[in-house]
């Protein structure tokens, strides 16, 4: 035997009355062994009643002191006495520490049963419906404060406007260029595969203008932010939820709407027309050198083929759009970050949530733009 | 002469520009309660932490029984670390796991014991703290206080022979902070723990301390140590005594 194992001797006769002595480290690594003795004692041996001796054990840690207790416990329901000899006074005082009445009625305690499934089903179905209430409620009620702040200019906390300004806007405008770029390269590259066959390459700049500015533009920008802002303001308030500041600030006074949430969406609404109209440019750009290079288009035509597509009325209606983007995206942001309550887990849902919400909600506004812009 | 279980050697420790502890000398013996005192802020959380060897020092080793635990490698750290239990001043317990999951998280990792019988360890465990009947609850749902049990609970569910404690009964009823005093002492008795704790509790402190260290956030360093009940009578250090004496300098009273 080991000095890490645990040992045992058995002395005398069922009938009447064993000795067990046993030895080693009654610790957590031998505490299945402990386990199955016991259950070994009380099926195979059937004792009368039951001495265990301590003498020689060399260790013992809370898992042998449970192990004792249900030794106790079983010789008890079995209906014979039990008796522990040679304990120190420290191993006593372990015994102690443990409340067995507490422990025995914990194994007593039936687990709750889960719902089943057409149950779930329903549940996530109304889970469903209550989470669309509550984002039109938010998003309602974000509008009139937006509103009433208006009038009270001065109750808007524009430093923060403007520090979120610089976070969604100027610091998203190289990924906002670039994706954009490429998008028209591609836009040009591939339409004039097309066109080229009919010699309608002079086409290509007025397509790649018209649906960047009707379309792609509002879309690719909104995703974009979506994905960089909306998703950081529902980590931010998340966290905040968290650590019980927004209970602070409740406490202090404060509106958490107003104070996180207004300042926030403000700064969306003010650098999504501006992104927007860069993503447009960038896109164009991108064209204007396939064209250029490409496809024996000249500077001059390019320019000018490109000028007689675009409408005011278009320019007009896609910063219209972005603006709406903006809300729902920075809305939809905070609300997902005000749904945190107290875990960390909830606020990495939450930002996803954010992301994949925001974009769900954009398209369906779109096609809704879609729509009714085709009657005016 | 007693066993050194952990010993601290010249540990200098800098966050930026500030030096927050210089040159700290301590040890810790075998089966002792060192309790850690000291005012707020004056570098007992960052002790604690460098002794566990979560922070590597500016200067200075760490040594617990015999490894040193800054230039350890990983398989020995491993082992040491099964020996060592922590009880972290904001619980730290993992919010996505219920506290029987987190209680079951070292047993499954270091025991490979069975389900039955790692369920029955969880459950004594949470029986000596206090918390049966909470095993499904997630962290989230626990009051401060029943947070700081499950993380006791879980910082001895392998029975370490070295535990760490941070402010363990910070926010804690008077009755449960009793009952966790003697929790203590027992776990110290019964299985001859050596135990570090974080405490600025008096009456914990007489209780279970068998002898304290006090920190200081100007010398950055230990400016007493000894029994407590001597160092309340004999201390020639006002700071110390006033401490002891919960007595507040008299410079405080004048501002007001
Ligand atoms: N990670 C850290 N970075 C910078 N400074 C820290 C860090 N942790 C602690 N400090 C500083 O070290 C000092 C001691 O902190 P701490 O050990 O938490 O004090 P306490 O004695 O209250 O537990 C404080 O002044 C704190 O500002
Ligand atoms: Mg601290």
């Amino acid at each position: 035997m080991s000095s890490n194992d645990f040992g045992f001797d058995i002395k005398g006769l069922a009938e009447a009355g064993l000795t067990v002595s046993l030895s080693g480290r009654l610790s957590v690594e031998n505490f299945d062994k402990m386990l199955s003795f016991r259950g070994d004692i009380f099926s195979k041996y059937k004792p009368s009643s039951l001495v265990i001796d301590l003498k020689d054990v060399t260790y013992m840690d809370s898992a042998g002191a449970l192990f004792l207790i249900e030794m106790e416990y079983e010789s008890k329901k079995e209906g014979i006495p039990c008796e522990i000899t040679n304990m120190t006074k420290e191993q006593r005082g372990l015994l102690e520490l443990i409340d067995r009445d507490a422990y025995e009625k914990s194994f007593q305690v039936t687990k709750k049963a889960g719902l089943n499934f057409i149950e779930q089903i329903g549940h996530e179905f109304i889970k469903f419906l209550d989470d669309i209430k509550n984002i039109i409620t938010f998003i309602g009620m974000m509008i009139i404060k937006i509103i009433s702040s208006l009038f009270r200019l001065s109750s808007i906390r524009w430093n923060d406007v403007l520090t979120y300004m610089k976070k969604s806007g100027v610091d998203g405008l190289p990924i906002v260029g670039l994706i954009s770029f490429l998008l028209g390269l591609i836009m040009a590259f591939m339409s004039s595969l097309q066109l080229k066959q009919f010699g309608a390459n002079i086409y290509v700049p007025a397509l790649v203008s018209i649906a960047m500015i009707k379309e792609l533009g509002p879309i690719m920008t909104a995703i974009i932010v979506a994905g960089r802002t909306g998703s950081a303001f529902a980590a931010e308030i998340g966290t905040m939820k968290v650590n019980e500041e927004v209970d602070a600030l409740i406490v202090m006074g404060f509106d958490p709407i107003k104070f996180l949430a207004v300042p926030r969406v403000f700064a969306v609404m003010f650098i999504m027309p501006f992104l927007t109209i860069f993503s447009d440019l960038f896109a164009i750009f991108g064209g204007f050198v396939v064209g250029v290079l490409g496809l024996d288009l000249t500077v001059h035509t390019y320019i000018q083929q490109t000028m007689k597509a675009i409408k005011i009325f278009d320019i007009i209606t896609s910063l219209i759009k972005s603006v709406t983007f903006a809300v729902l995206i920075a809305g939809i942001g905070c609300h997902r970050g005000f749904e945190v309550k107290h875990s960390a887990e909830e606020v990495g849902t939450a930002t996803t949530s954010a992301v994949v919400t925001a974009l769900f909600i954009i398209i369906l506004v779109d096609s809704m733009f879609a729509v009714v812009l085709s009657y005016i | 002469m007693k066993e050194i279980a952990i010993s601290v050697e010249n540990l200098t420790v800098r966050f930026g520009d500030s030096v927050v502890l210089n040159n700290i000398n301590l040890n810790v013996f075998k089966g002792e309660i060192l309790v850690i005192l000291g005012g707020s802020g004056c570098g007992k959380s960052t002790l604690l932490k460098h002794m566990i060897g979560l922070y590597e020092p500016e200067k200075g080793r760490v040594i617990i029984n015999g490894i040193d635990i800054i230039n350890a490698d990983e398989n020995k750290l491993r082992e040491l670390r099964k020996d060592i239990g922590v009880l972290f001043q904001s619980s730290a317990l993992i919010g996505s796991m219920t506290v029987y999951e987190n209680i079951a998280l070292p047993l499954r990792e270091y025991t490979g014991l069975s389900d039955d019988a790692i369920e029955r360890l969880v459950r004594i465990k949470l029986a000596m703290v206090g918390l049966l009947g909470y095993e499904i609850y997630l962290p989230s749902e626990l009051s401060g206080g029943m947070k700081k049990r499950a993380g006791i609970a879980r910082a001895i569910a392998l029975d370490p022979t070295i535990l760490f404690f941070d402010e363990p009964s910070a926010g804690l009823d008077p009755i449960t902070a009793a009952e966790l005093d003697l929790l203590i002492k027992n776990i110290n008795n019964g299985i001859g723990t050596t135990m570090v704790v974080v405490t600025h509790e008096l009456e914990s402190i007489f209780n279970i301390a068998h002898r304290v260290i006090m920190l200081e956030k100007e010398e950055k360093g230990i400016i007493a140590e000894g029994d407590p009940y001597i160092l309340r009578k004999e201390s020639k250090d006002p700071r110390v005594r006033n401490f002891f004496n919960r007595h507040i300098p008299e410079h405080l009273y004048q501002k007001t």
